[in-house]
């Protein structure tokens, strides 16, 4: 059978190890990134990304040997500032976004870059999937389960918010609360994940699939079920192409994503 | 039946005794004053439209009233044997959808969204589709409960808003200028509609609009708000205020009295 499937790579322990993991990571991308999208966050999302890169350097200060716990911090208290200055300020959030992310990924790499050892921290840039572990993929699965948990408490305020703020008041939606709850979970998300995606590509992760499930959906239902479906497909086909290229698995898969955000667009509907 | 509270209380389908109020109602933004010291009293039963130039801070006292921007000031709703009841169950209509139209969101899922423990991502229960069936067809909308929403007309769309904000029937239902973008027939059938659904729900409504010869025609309050109160009354009163003539000039009021039918085929 090996013979003219593709199944080479199940030989190797880091390739099942890296199959666990996209079955954990494309599941929570695709689930929050329907509202990613559906909120207009995407932006926020790459921001948070980028930040990762302070919160490495935040952790090297400090000496830390996995910085995780210092991106952690970092990333949730920039989404609860971006979200608190958006709340109040006037200014477009674009504006503002762009403003904070820039301040942070600049401060990273000129700690990061110091006596010239930036490039040790490359690895965070392209991600590297095949060095997961087994207690690393156990958080990825205690971080899903919140997920799901969260999605299954908050998704109807969290979509009302995405509908009109003063609407969903009206349905007594604490909308400060569900934005910064949400805000806060995909910084969680993006910090956990973005050593093994890599902080150029995942925010593409996060918002294509559901990008090319809206061009199909019609509803919420389909709108979750075509952005899992989507997301699990890239994952695991991009997966096994980098393994035959020999090229970085997260840009892989976010390239098959790129490939069925592409087919979606034959598949539109009419009202768009 | 569900009326509000109150009369449901009282025993009587219009009974036209409890009341919203409003009372000394300021907002600022930062130092900026946007309204100052709004009193109104709102009754069942009646519609109340608010009217007043652009920037007079009129979506912002519904923001206010929704509790979604802070005020200083009190909101009360009475009952029918004047009890305080405290917060009332509030019906938003918002000015215009601020999303995205291409939203894989279907009319269902706003009602399971805004109706249901059940995330709206699930399969929506039958007691969830019956209810808002029910309320789909206080609006003649039943037909399109399985359309995106980014699929309806600007009137389709309005008075499916109008179902959800009248699930559960409110006790006070706030219309923010609701038909903006929508075309002059579809305006008088919206606005027809809301007139008969107050009569049958004995509602106290809030309306914000631009539209004032229907003001004039279907309100039965008018309140120029300009930072404050200016002028308040029936639309005779007010259309004929000269602080009112002054800005919007002269409007016709229907001389019919309010909800005599004009019979078409007699002739006019």
């Amino acid at each position: 059978m090996q013979n003219w499937l593709p199944f080479e790579w199940t030989q190797y322990h880091f390739m099942l190890n890296a199959l666990l993991a996209v079955l954990l990571v494309t599941p929570l991308f695709a689930i929050l990134g329907t509202m990613v999208v559906n909120n207009k966050m995407a932006f926020f999302s790459d921001a948070i990304g980028h930040s990762a890169l302070t919160g490495i350097a935040i952790g090297v200060l400090l000496g830390m040997g996995d910085p995780l716990l210092a991106m952690l911090a970092f990333s949730i208290i920039l989404a609860i500032g971006i979200s608190n200055v958006k709340a109040r300020g006037r200014s477009s959030p674009d504006t503002i976004i762009g403003v904070f992310s820039s301040t942070a990924v600049a401060l990273g790499i000129v700690i990061l870059s110091r006596e010239g050892g930036f490039a040790k921290y490359s690895n965070y840039l392209i991600g590297d999937l095949l060095s997961i572990s087994v207690s690393q993929i156990m958080i990825l699965t205690a971080v899903l389960l919140l997920v799901l948990l969260f999605w299954s408490i908050f998704f109807n305020q969290l979509l009302l918010v995405s509908v009109n703020s003063s609407l969903a008041r009206s349905r007594g939606v604490n909308v400060r609360v569900v934005e910064i709850a949400f805000s806060i979970i995909v910084a969680l998300v993006v910090t956990v994940s973005i050593q093994w995606v890599g902080i150029l590509i995942i925010n593409s992760l996060l918002v294509l699939p559901a990008a090319a499930a809206r061009n199909i959906a019609v509803n919420m239902r389909q709108y979750h079920l075509i952005t899992l479906l989507i997301a699990v497909i890239s994952g695991l086909s991009g997966l096994i192409c980098s393994y035959y290229w020999g090229t970085a698995s997260g840009a892989t898969i976010v390239l098959c994503a790129s490939v069925l955000f592409i087919l979606s667009l034959f598949g539109k509907t009419k009202s768009i | 039946m569900a009326y509000p509270n109150g009369c449901e209380k009282q025993g009587n389908e219009f009974c036209g005794l409890c009341c919203t109020k409003v009372e000394h109602f300021g907002v600022k933004f930062g130092s900026k004053e946007i309204l100052h010291d709004v009193n109104l009293h709102i009754h069942c039963g009646e519609l109340t439209a608010v009217i007043g130039p652009n920037g007079a801070g009129k979506s912002t006292l519904l923001k206010a009233i929704l509790g979604e921007l802070k005020h200083s000031g009190n909101l009360n709703y009475l009952d029918a044997a004047d009890q305080n009841t405290g917060v009332p169950v509030i019906g938003y209509v918002p000015q215009h959808l601020d999303f995205d139209l291409s939203s894989p969101l279907s009319v269902m899922d706003l009602f399971a969204a805004g109706n249901s423990r059940l995330p709206a991502f699930a399969a929506h229960s039958r007691s969830l589709r019956q209810k808002a069936m029910e309320s789909l067809a206080r609006v003649q909308a039943e037909h399109l409960h399985d359309q995106r929403l980014g699929n309806l007309s600007g009137g389709e769309l309005q008075r499916v808003l109008l179902a959800l904000a009248l699930t559960p029937i409110p006790d006070l239902l706030l219309l923010d200028e609701p038909v903006s973008g929508v075309d002059q027939p579809g305006m008088e059938l919206f606005y027809e509609m809301v007139s008969d659904l107050r009569r049958r729900y004995d509602l106290s409504i809030i309306l914000v609009s631009h539209d004032l010869p229907l003001m004039a025609r279907f309100a039965d309050r008018i309140v120029y708000l300009d930072q404050t109160v200016k002028s308040s009354g029936t639309p005779a009163q007010v259309f004929n205020d000269p602080y009112v003539t002054g800005v919007f000039g002269r409007i016709a009021v229907p001389a019919l009295p309010k909800g005599q039918i004009i019979d078409l085929k007699d002739g006019v």
